[in-house]
């Protein structure tokens, strides 16, 4: 470097200056020694290159698939065609009685369940139970694995220490105890006894929450025996309810109600109706079909029932403030001698259940309208006696070997029992159960329960028939069934349920001809022969109780929760999230209060109050009830249990803590306590005077009204009649479908919400979105109330999408993805919609539901098998309602099409419509006349909801019919 | 004619034009004087300090927007209180607002133009800019308000492969095209207007940058008689074009309600109603945003009380139409005897949502009413609080129309509550962050008051 070169020339870098050659180079080759250089690129590399990025740019492009591999059978199943369903049948316990069954399936998964037509109890017909039973399978939140002191175990270990525990005392001197709920099943009681005969020490007890002890005391009160009562609602022009809900809580309720509504359907109109009176200490599903209700005080109806025994035996017995009640009721009964029930509820005591026995018998409605039999139960006992006698020797350190097959009595006992206590004192304790609950956290072991889809049992129906319960799914979980438990007691473990289950009734056949008769059971879904022989039996005399002075004192009455039943998770979100009958309030359980008790406590919605009964408290929201009795607080069992060690949150109030074993179902001497703080509770339906006679939207008329004026309804209908379009644009060359909704048959039982959940993958949204007014349901059951709030009529109405001819949210959707298509449904097209909810806005009804957020997911993935795979699953942002199970339309369709013929009337059912027990849902073909749906709609009963604003619904309504006593109503 | 007589009709013109543009504004300045005290606060590196202050204020709510935007597009509408029966909430409570707001912007330039309103011109820009800002607003809420945002184009006629086309009876279609033209149309006006400003800045720019951009939108404009004659041409067919659509965009938004049959929407009154509606917001947020500006930029002697003084007169009016248009709705629920109208009609006033009826009654009927006065209407202080009071009085009328008839409409059982949430208020409180952050950046670099025009009309005053 010189001075010179430096001077005249500019350098722009110090190592440039240094040694410019090697600079030079490197900026000529841009990239480091080392680095791939990108290659030399002639006309060919070119091509290659770009070819290839062409072909790579298209693969992200395509949607990812799912991993997983498919696999083809290896050997096809018989008659399984990929896509169309099959149907097994199978039964369901609920308090250990059965319901028949019809399961759907479709390629190894239960996607709905149905009553099984041939059980002549259920008769296709199904409750909310049954139907919420399919969400168990699939809820992720069942027990999946066996449990030793809540560590992971296996069932090897578990048989190993079971045996070592039954061996620990001398030859077979083991203290077993097994307790288990009301049992129905002959192989169960088979295994049962056998083991009893083994092990002279053991005993077997017997409890479930819901427990009928009362009705069979009743019984042994009035005839000396433990028998059943059968009735036949279908005969019984009069029916007087004692605080019975027998169109839902009793076991044959599917049976009752269809019996019951019977004398109601629009299509009997005219001829003759029955009459319902319904003495209740709150508002149940029986008591809002009433066509006169009485609240009174749970501990009153006794005398009610003592009055009217002593009315219809001639002597002068009445209770002030009911005599005019008491002599219409009497009347009317002594009317139709033979032709009448007087029906007790569960939760009064056995008196009244000898006196209503007693008045059936002195009306002479045994042997017309009530028979006798021994219970379907194999071995019926006093439960409360039962379980307290477990209780006792385990207080008294005499229990060697403790089994609990499912339930869960350290939730459900009420506290006097102690029992969370004395199950410590047993040696070895385990619990059969779904679910890990309050028992199984108080047990060394416990054992998952698998659910009735995945096992091998067999039960009896409340008329004696025999299901076999056969799975249609293999165990998801290393679950067990109580069979299987049992047979690990005999020390015999290895057998399947299964192979229990058939051997059993191997044994009971002439072994030739056991094969078919199997087969020929599992197809029906049950075992033909005789059904319960009815009982003769002897009244013996009765000491009528004397009419007590009426009570101011404040009552509590404690009901199974008309969404709880001991056959059914009590965290299952269906039933959780599914309104209350009356109240409409869902996730939770509040205490039901008067409007009465409410003012003078200033109480309002969602009010805490505190309960306590001696020296038991209980905090808990109030619901204002109408209809509830005035001095009288129902509170709802089941709720509030823990599941997983409070994995989940809890979801109502455990009301266990407030009762007492010597009276389950009421206490007296309460006292109410407002706390001042506010609860939120969550209801569907909000409360509030409504003009509702002038908008004719729930109409009604009594019978007698009908009968001298059939057309009566039609009088006040507001319809346009001209218009200046042409009504009939359309011309349906087709079929034409439509529905009709019998409002005197409905019951509001619900069932077709949980059977439209089931049948079109209807997500649960949970409390906070239906708080906010975001339930998915598409059919709603509305309840209107008329009268004073102390005592009013109920109304129910169920409302899906009316299908409106001239449908208010087609007009509106800017993109047409709401359409009608040329059967006459009004269509949502989900790929199509873009969500701007106008629809909603300008359906009169609101039968449209939005997905506000991705509520698809909500569920996780373990529902998915449960998804019916023809209703698509709606994302979020686009409107969806009911379809009138249009997927079930294309099935019969294509079936139809196959024999080249029209779908006939009654092939094709929608899922509410089916489910429903009351047969109030009418569907079908308009095109037809000779169609039940045609016949029903030319019914001078049916009427538009709405109709005035000449949406022309394709859905119509059968006017409701009261039938009231003129002696009663002319007030 | 003699020519004397010639001369002394041109001089009594003359005189009267000049009697009319010294009644309009303080005192007379030269087209170069004007350029340069609006052209200035364009041109001037710094912006004042009121300005920063705006603008952290603005940009802020903008960032607001955004979030709540980008939540709402992650969980969807949900995290919006909408529900079943109540499927419409703020979103169209905020775009009926907007557009509403926008209409004066086209009253003032394209109707008083062709009513040879002279005042108009020290205020057109700014409300037209006003105008384009609002629409800009509403114009994301009905996208928004979708649940699922990114398929809006099937809202438009396009060639679709499948055949499909938008359902051409639903009034959300002609929303889309009403508002869609309403925006072109407002934005070619207020850019026709602009160009003959763009070359005055162009030529007064000192920064070579600034000379270029606003010389590319000048269009080459050098001010030839030929160009003033085309461009007033041009300017007096867009205004002709503007004119039924101040009439027309409500009035097709109204019908988004009244072809609805939710009582409480289904109304004939509604499209004149709207319109008045819209006016009256309109004017009443002019003035909100004319009233600092005047006094932050110092342009009291371009916008003078005689403006705000009309501008206040044209509330009254409108004001008055509304008023009159809830009487009927009322009366009509009454005289009707549709039982349906006369249920919503008192739920309206004395249901759960009632408080907000009255709300509305105090804020867009009782206050208004202080414009009888002419020292209110000339006192810009006074006047800013009365114009704010409408504004917020005309946003919450739309949540009665909304939200009350939906709450409860025909079938009882049906019945809800509608409750926003946080993200329905940030989305409202984004959406003026949105239109503030527009304003700003147009003071920033647009003038605010049409120089060339006034230059022209103040050089009328002898």
């Amino acid at each position: 470097m010189n001075a010179d070169s430096s001077s005249r020339n500019f350098w722009r870098d110090l190592e440039e200056l240094a040694a410019p050659n090697k600079f030079r180079a490197r900026i000529r080759d841009e990239f480091l020694p080392g680095t791939s250089q990108p290659a030399r690129f002639d006309r060919r590399n070119f091509l290659k290159v770009m070819g290839a990025s062409l072909a790579l740019a298209g693969l992200p492009a395509c949607t990812r698939q799912p991993t997983g591999k498919i696999i083809p059978y290896v050997k096809q199943p018989e008659n399984l065609v990929p896509g169309r369903p099959e149907f097994f049948a199978t039964a369901m316990t609920l308090s250990g009685f059965a319901t028949g069954l019809l399961v759907e399936s479709h390629e190894g998964h239960p996607t709905k369940i149905e009553g099984n037509p041939a059980q002549p109890v259920s008769l296709g017909a199904t409750n909310i139970f049954h139907q919420a039973a399919l969400l168990d399978l699939y809820d992720a939140g069942r027990s999946q694995a066996v449990l030793n002191l809540n560590e992971p175990s296996t069932w090897n270990q578990f048989v190993a220490a079971l045996t070592a525990a039954l061996e620990s005392a001398a030859e077979k001197s083991c203290r077993l105890r097994i307790l288990t709920g009301s049992v129905s099943s002959p192989t169960l009681y088979h295994q049962i006894a056998s083991l009893l005969k083994e092990y002279p020490q053991a005993r077997w007890h017997q409890f479930d929450g819901a427990c009928r002890d009362n009705v069979l005391a009743g019984a042994l009160l009035a005839f000396g025996e433990p028998i059943e009562t059968h009735y036949r609602f279908d005969q019984a022009k009069v029916v007087v309810s004692l605080d019975s809900d027998f169109l839902h809580t009793h076991p044959n309720s599917i049976c009752y109600t269809r019996d019951f509504t019977g004398w109601r359907r629009a299509s009997v109109a005219g001829l003759e109706r029955n009459r319902l009176y319904v003495i209740e200490s709150s508002p149940s599903i029986t008591g809002s079909n009433a066509d006169h209700r009485l609240p009174v005080k749970a501990s009153e109806v006794a005398d009610f029932a003592a009055a009217l025994a002593g009315q219809i035996d001639g002597a002068d017995v009445t209770i002030p403030g009911q005599e005019r009640w008491l002599s219409a009721v009497k009347a009317d009964l002594l009317e139709n001698r033979g032709r009448s029930i007087v029906v007790a509820g569960e939760n009064q005591p056995p008196i009244v259940h000898a006196l209503a026995h007693q008045i059936n018998h002195r009306l002479g409605n045994i042997g017309h309208t009530i028979s006798f039999t021994s219970s379907a139960l194999v071995n019926p006992v006093n439960q409360i006696a039962s379980f307290k006698e477990l209780c006792d020797a385990l207080d008294d350190h005499e229990v060697d070997v403790l089994l609990i097959l499912g339930g869960n009595p350290a939730f459900d006992a009420p506290p006097d029992f102690e029992f969370q206590q004395k199950i410590t004192k047993a040696g070895f304790r385990a619990h059969l159960s779904s679910s890990v609950n309050e028992t199984s956290r108080l047990c060394e072991w416990h054992i998952p329960e698998n659910h009735f889809l995945e096992s091998w049992s067999d039960a009896r129906t409340f008329d004696g028939t025999v299901s076999i319960i056969q799975p249609l799914i293999i165990p998801m979980y290393d679950g067990k069934t109580v069979h299987e438990v049992l047979d690990a007691v005999a020390n015999a473990p290895g057998r399947t349920d299964y192979e229990i289950v058939r051997a059993y009734w191997n044994n009971q056949d002439v072994p030739d001809l056991f094969e078919a008769r199997w087969q020929r059971a599992l197809r029906d879904g049950l075992i033909e022969g005789p059904t319960l022989p009815a009982k003769a039996v002897q009244l013996r005399p009765l000491d009528i109780p004397p009419i007590k002075a009426e009570s101011k004192g404040l009552e509590i009455t404690f009901r199974p929760d008309p969404n709880f039943s001991p056959g059914v998770s009590p965290y299952n979100e269906w039933l959780r999230e599914l309104p209350q009958p009356v109240t409409k309030v869902v996730w939770d359980n509040p205490a039901l209060v008067s409007p009465v008790l409410a003012k003078e406590n200033s109480l309002v919605n969602g009010d805490l109050i505190t309960l306590s009964v001696g020296d038991r408290r209980l905090r808990l929201p109030v619901w204002v009830t109408p209809g509830q009795p005035e001095r009288s607080i129902a509170l709802h069992l089941g709720n509030g249990s823990i599941r997983n060690a409070s994995a989940d949150a809890k979801s109502g109030f455990d009301v266990n803590p407030l009762r007492s074993s010597t009276d389950l179902w009421a206490a007296e001497n309460v006292h109410l306590k407002k706390s001042g703080e506010n609860y939120p509770l969550v209801t569907t339906q909000t409360l509030h005077a409504i003009d509702s006679e002038e908008r004719q939207i729930f109409r009604e008329g009594t019978f007698a009204e009908f009968q001298t004026d059939a057309d009566f309804v039609q009088k006040n209908s507001s319809s346009p009649t001209e218009t200046l379009f042409q009504p009939e644009e359309f011309k349906y060359d087709g079929y034409r479908w439509g529905m009709t909704i019998d409002l005197s048959a409905c019951i509001g039982c619900n069932a077709c919400i949980l059977a439209c959940q089931s049948e079109n993958n209807i997500p649960v949204v949970g409390k906070t979105e239906v708080a906010r007014g975001r339930y998915m349901h598409w059919i709603r059951v509305d309840t209107y109330f008329r009268g004073p709030p102390d005592n009013p009529e109920m109304n129910h109405q169920p409302v899906p999408c009316m299908h409106c001819e001239n449908a208010p949210c087609e007009l509106v959707c800017p993109v047409g993805a709401t359409v009608h298509d040329k059967e006459g449904l009004n269509l949502q097209v989900y790929n199509r919609c873009i969500g701007t909810r106008y629809c909603s806005n300008n359906c009169p009804y609101k039968v449209r539901r939005f997905n506000f957020f991705q509520y698809a997911d909500y569920g996780g993935a373990s529902l998915k098998p449960m998804w019916n795979p023809n209703v698509t699953v709606r994302g979020r942002g686009v409107m969806e309602k009911c379809t009138y199970c249009v997927q079930r339309i294309s099935a019969a369709r294509i079936n139809s099409e196959e024999g080249n013929r029209k779908i006939t009337d009654g092939e094709l059912k929608t899922a509410c419509q089916q489910v429903c027990p009351a047969q109030a849902i009418v569907f079908g073909d308009l095109s037809d006349p000779q169609s039940q749906v045609s016949k029903l709609k030319a019914h001078s009963l049916n009427y538009s909801m709405l109709g005035e604003l000449n949406t022309r619904p394709r859905t119509t309504y059968l006017a409701k019919l009261r039938n009231p006593n003129p002696d009663l109503s002319a007030t | 004619m003699s020519t004397a007589l010639k001369k002394e009709v041109g001089q009594a013109l003359s005189q009267r034009d000049s009697d009319e543009a010294r009644r309009w504004f303080g005192e007379k300045q030269s087209l170069n004087e004007i350029s340069e005290s609006i052209g200035s606060i364009v041109l001037q590196p710094r912006q004042p300090k009121s300005w920063i202050f705006g603008a952290a204020i603005a940009f802020a709510l903008l960032m607001l927007f955004i979030t709540s935007v980008c939540w709402l597009f992650y969980r969807d509408v949900g995290v919006w209180g909408i529900n079943i029966p109540v499927a419409w909430g703020f979103a169209i409570v905020n775009f009926v607002w907007w557009i509403g707001i926008g209409h004066a912007g086209t009253f003032i330039s394209a109707i008083l133009l062709l009513m040879h309103q002279k005042w108009r011109t020290s205020i057109n820009r700014l409300t037209e800019a006003m105008t384009l800002f609002a629409v800009a607003c509403a114009g994301t809420f009905p996208l928004l308000h979708l649940g699922r945002p990114e398929v809006f184009y099937w809202l438009f006629p396009y060639p679709d492969t499948m055949g499909l086309w938008p359902q051409f009876r639903s009034p959300l279609v002609w929303d889309v095209f009403a508002v869609s033209t309403y925006f072109t149309v407002s934005l070619l006006f207020w850019y026709a207007g602009l160009i003959p400003d763009l070359a005055i800045l162009r030529d007064r720019a000192t920064a070579k940058w600034k000379q270029k951009i606003y010389g590319v939108f000048a269009l080459g404009w050098r001010g030839s008689a030929r160009h003033w004659q085309n461009h007033q041409s041009a300017y007096l067919l867009l205004a002709g074009l503007a004119t039924p659509l101040v009439l027309s965009v409500h009035s097709v938004v109204s019908f988004d309600f009244s072809v609805a049959m939710v009582p409480g929407w289904h109304s004939t009154i509604f499209p004149p109603y709207f319109v008045a509606g819209a006016i009256f917001s309109g004017f009443a947020m002019v003035l909100n945003i004319v009233i600092p500006i005047r006094k932050l930029y110092h342009m009291e002697n371009f916008i003078t009380e005689r403006h705000l003084d009309n501008m206040a007169k044209v509330m009254l009016a409108t004001g008055m139409m509304v008023t009159y248009g809830y009487v009927m709705e009322a009366f009509m629920a009454w005289y009707s005897g549709d039982i349906f109208e006369k249920a919503m009609m008192f739920e309206r006033a004395f249901g759960a949502y009632g408080w907000i009826f009255w709300a509305l009654v105090l804020l867009n009927i009782v206050v208004p009413q202080a414009l009888w006065s002419k020292r209110i209407r000339r006192n810009a202080f006074l006047l800013f609080f009365v114009a704010l009071s409408v504004n917020v009085g005309m946003w919450v009328e739309r949540f009665v129309i909304v939200i009350t008839s939906l709450h409860r409409d025909f079938t009882p059982s049906a019945a809800g509550m509608y409750f926003p949430t946080i993200w329905d208020w940030a989305t409202l409180a984004g959406s003026v962050g949105l239109f503030l952050t527009l304003l700003l950046l147009f003071l920033r670099f647009l003038p605010l008051i049409a120089m060339s025009e006034t230059g022209k009309q103040m050089n009328e005053i002898k």
